[in-house]
């Protein structure tokens, strides 16, 4: 749902945006897979300054994808509130001191690591998705890493009744009430009451999933013909390029951080 | 004569199933026919039109005599064949409009320089002149279908089969797809066999009437004047629609009685739209009255459904119960929960009843019935509503044994109610919601899909209903159903 709706987010014309996203998906694996790797704040730092500066050349607006990232800084909100309550490092100099609250620079320093971390492995992610159409990923998954179609185009199908369900689910709650069956104030009712939708939604969900499946199946695929390509996705030098860029981005951040001597290996 | 399709002695049971879906069918069609197949809900139909597109699996059922297409196994000749069915949301596969006609080409390894040229003729060929990179879920349900059917001929298939493609629209969308049919039929090179209910819309644009009997077997064949004149009394009680058979009028015999609820500029827009739902509307809903609420899909039809039956919110202006519904003195005693009344107090809203309170005064029957059901027994889902109430079990089965023979629902009592057929699911979904007598009945598409036999079975009802005295509310696109049977019509713009 949140995929579908991504097109739009970003200039599709933009130079990193128009990638295939097999590449770009690869890119960002590859740096949030080295950022991963260590826990110091500097390569976190290092990594999210040059992400924030790619952004124009994906097409994106910070706006846009603050919003999208709404969720993430809640995360590191909840972060940095959690670490300053009950962090056991009181280390450091004393910033503020409210009896039972009280703000060190240990604490401080240790959240904004964490925060930093957060932000930069899953940044990626979320700059990524916002500027891949689900259906070039599909695309690009089956012709350039040679995925079954089977699994891609199908997954790419079924991915569009999800939002159906949202609109089923909300006359299956006001069904119920019509009914005459509510919950009131009582959360056991309320889970029975939650369970038993679930399962008339799952029903459903089955039925047209196999209707769809029947609809595909009235139009040859997988019916043993190789398909042909409607789409086609070049893997060229520029993706080249842009995955080695993405491994590039996250070894310098290392090295970086080495070189500073805060390099703190997740694994030690 | 050129034999395009034929079935000898072809009948299939699905696996698990003891009874035939169909058996016994012996059909011969010429190349560039176009047949309508009729016959009662059960006969097959589908399952027929499903093994002629080679689309029963042999591993998924047993299978008896023969289905070819041009002389071969209709499931060796897939690719000569195009099928659209009943639901445009599940046949669409692609989030594009050339993306989802260009799907099957890919599929039969179409030539890739082959491919745009030949979902530009299709869209062309179905009338549908959107620009190729339009988002299939942005259309309209006619739009949808007519879709569908490009991607069904986009590979020329010699052979098309419709499982009642217009069932789900509303009448302007059923008439876009109907032209877009008569034009791709236009050069008589398809064969058409065609499956639907209402016959008077496709009279023009068929050749022959196969009928099938109950359990498969073939009982009238031949031109429609031929067969609607031998057979025309029998298809009838069978509920097939046969041109020139009008249902008589039901209008109200008795003076309109006082207004039960009001809408007053009632309107909703949901929190995630940027358009509203429903533009503020003013409405009244009598005693004694059916009102039809009409208007072309998207104009918010359900949306006032949902809430004149209390089960929204509305977000603009409000729904207001009469004091005699809200305080619950014209429910049948005894009264389970009373609900406060003081004009002006927010207990006039249905919407803030309690469920239990709201079923003893306003009753909904939604578009799909399986939305309601709850019960694992169809006499299970109509005890249920009063059992919530309170009621006494003797009283709970004198309610139940009563709906279950005014429904024609008794061989059925102990059945699951989501094994059920589509007319009998929707006589269960309105029975659960007399079960608790609402002098308020407000119903969502009440005819949809349904046969000529349950249709005046459930205009029947609602009729009688409204001469005792309720208030019959129904959304509907039916313009039978709202010539035949309401007293008023409040019509909402698009």
């Amino acid at each position: 749902m949140s995929l579908a709706a991504s097109t739009g987010l970003a200039r599709p014309d933009a130079p990193l945006a128009r990638r295939n996203p097999v590449a770009k998906v690869g890119a960002g694996l590859l740096l949030s897979g080295c950022l991963i790797a260590t826990l110091d704040p500097v390569a976190p730092a290092v990594a999210l300054a040059v992400e924030l500066a790619t952004l124009p050349l994906f097409g994106l607006r910070l706006g846009v994808l603050a919003r999208r990232a709404a969720p993430l800084l809640l995360a590191v909100l909840g972060i940095v509130v959690a670490l300053v309550l009950f962090s056991g490092d009181r280390s450091g100099r004393v910033l503020v001191d409210l009896g039972p609250i009280v703000v060190t620079t240990g604490v401080l320093a240790d959240a904004l690591a964490l925060s930093l971390r957060l932000v930069a492995i899953s940044l990626p992610g979320l700059i990524i998705f916002a500027t891949i159409d689900p259906t070039d990923l599909a695309d690009a998954l089956v012709q350039n890493l040679r995925a079954p179609a089977r699994f891609a185009i199908g997954a790419l199908a079924a991915f569009r009744l999800v939002p159906l369900l949202g609109a089923e689910w909300r006359m299956l709650t006001l069904a119920r009430r019509a009914r005459g069956v509510d919950a009131g104030h009582n959360p056991v009712a309320a889970l029975r009451l939650f369970a038993s939708a679930m399962f008339t939604l799952l029903v459903g969900a089955i039925r047209r999933g196999t209707r769809l499946a029947m609809a595909m199946d009235a139009r040859g695929f997988d019916a043993g013909t190789p398909r042909s390509i409607a789409r086609e996705q070049r893997f060229g030098a520029a993706d080249v390029i842009l995955v080695a860029a993405g491994g590039l981005v996250g070894a310098a951040a290392l090295a970086i951080s080495i070189w500073l001597g805060t390099f703190t290996p997740l694994l030690a | 004569m050129d034999t395009h399709v034929r079935l000898e002695g072809f009948g299939w049971r699905h696996a698990g199933r003891r009874a035939w879906a169909v058996r016994g069918v012996d059909l011969a069609v010429t190349r560039g026919e176009r047949v309508l197949v009729l016959g009662p809900s059960g006969a097959g139909k589908s399952t027929l039109l499903a093994a002629l597109a080679g689309l029963l699996a042999e591993d998924s059922g047993e299978q008896e005599g023969v289905v070819t297409v041009d002389g071969v196994d209709a499931r060796a000749a897939r690719e000569r064949v195009g099928i659209v069915f009943q639901d445009p949301q599940t046949q669409l596969v692609m989030s594009r409009v050339g993306d989802d006609v260009a799907f099957g080409l890919e599929n039969r390894g179409v030539p890739p320089g082959q491919i745009w040229p030949a979902v530009d003729a299709a869209l062309e060929a179905v009338g549908l002149n959107l620009p190729r990179d339009r988002s299939t879920a942005a259309l309209s349900g006619g739009e949808q279908q007519r879709l569908a059917l490009a991607g069904a001929i986009a590979l020329r298939p010699s052979l098309l089969l419709l499982d009642e493609p217009t069932a789900n629209l509303d009448p302007a969308g059923a008439t876009m797809v109907r032209d877009a049919v008569r034009r791709v039929l236009a050069d008589r090179r398809t064969t058409l066999i065609l499956v639907e209910h209402r016959v008077a819309d496709v009279l023009h644009m068929i050749d022959r009437v196969v009928v099938l009997r109950s359990g498969g077997a073939v009982v009238a064949d031949g031109s429609p004047e031929s067969v609607f004149a031998a057979h025309g009394d029998a298809l009838a009680e069978d509920g097939v629609w046969i041109p020139g058979r009008p249902v008589l009028p039901r209008r109200a015999g008795t003076p309109a009685g006082e207004v039960l609820l009001w809408a007053r500029g009632v309107g909703y827009r949901h929190p995630e739209q940027p358009e509203p739902a429903l533009d503020p509307t003013d409405g009244r809903v009598r005693r004694g009255r059916a009102l039809a609420v009409l208007g072309p899909n998207g104009s918010g039809k359900t949306t006032l459904a949902l809430l004149l039956g209390g089960l929204l919110e509305p977000t603009t202006g409000a729904v207001v119960a009469a004091p005699a519904l809200a305080d619950g003195s014209l429910t049948a005693p005894p009264l389970a929960r009373r609900v406060r009344r003081r004009p002006g107090d927010p207990a006039m809203a249905p919407h803030r009843w309690p469920a239990a309170a709201l079923t003893q005064r306003i009753g909904s029957v939604f578009q799909n019935p399986e939305h309601q059901f709850l019960a694992n027994r169809v006499d299970e889902e109509l005890a249920l509503g009063p059992r919530r109430l309170g009621r006494r079990p003797a009283e709970i089965r004198s309610t139940v044994d009563d709906l279950l023979g005014r429904l024609r629902l008794d061989r059925l009592a102990a059945a699951n109610p989501h094994t059920l057929s589509g007319g009998e699911r929707r006589r269960l979904s309105v029975a659960t919601a007399l079960a608790t007598a609402p002098p308020v009945i407000i119903l969502d598409e009440p005819t949809f899909g349904q046969d000529r036999r349950t249709w005046i079975e459930l205009v029947d009802l609602l009729a009688k209903l409204r001469d005792d005295g309720c208030a019959v509310v129904a959304a509907t696109h039916d313009a039978d159903f709202v010539d035949t049977l309401a007293d008023g019509v409040l019509r909402l713009g698009a």
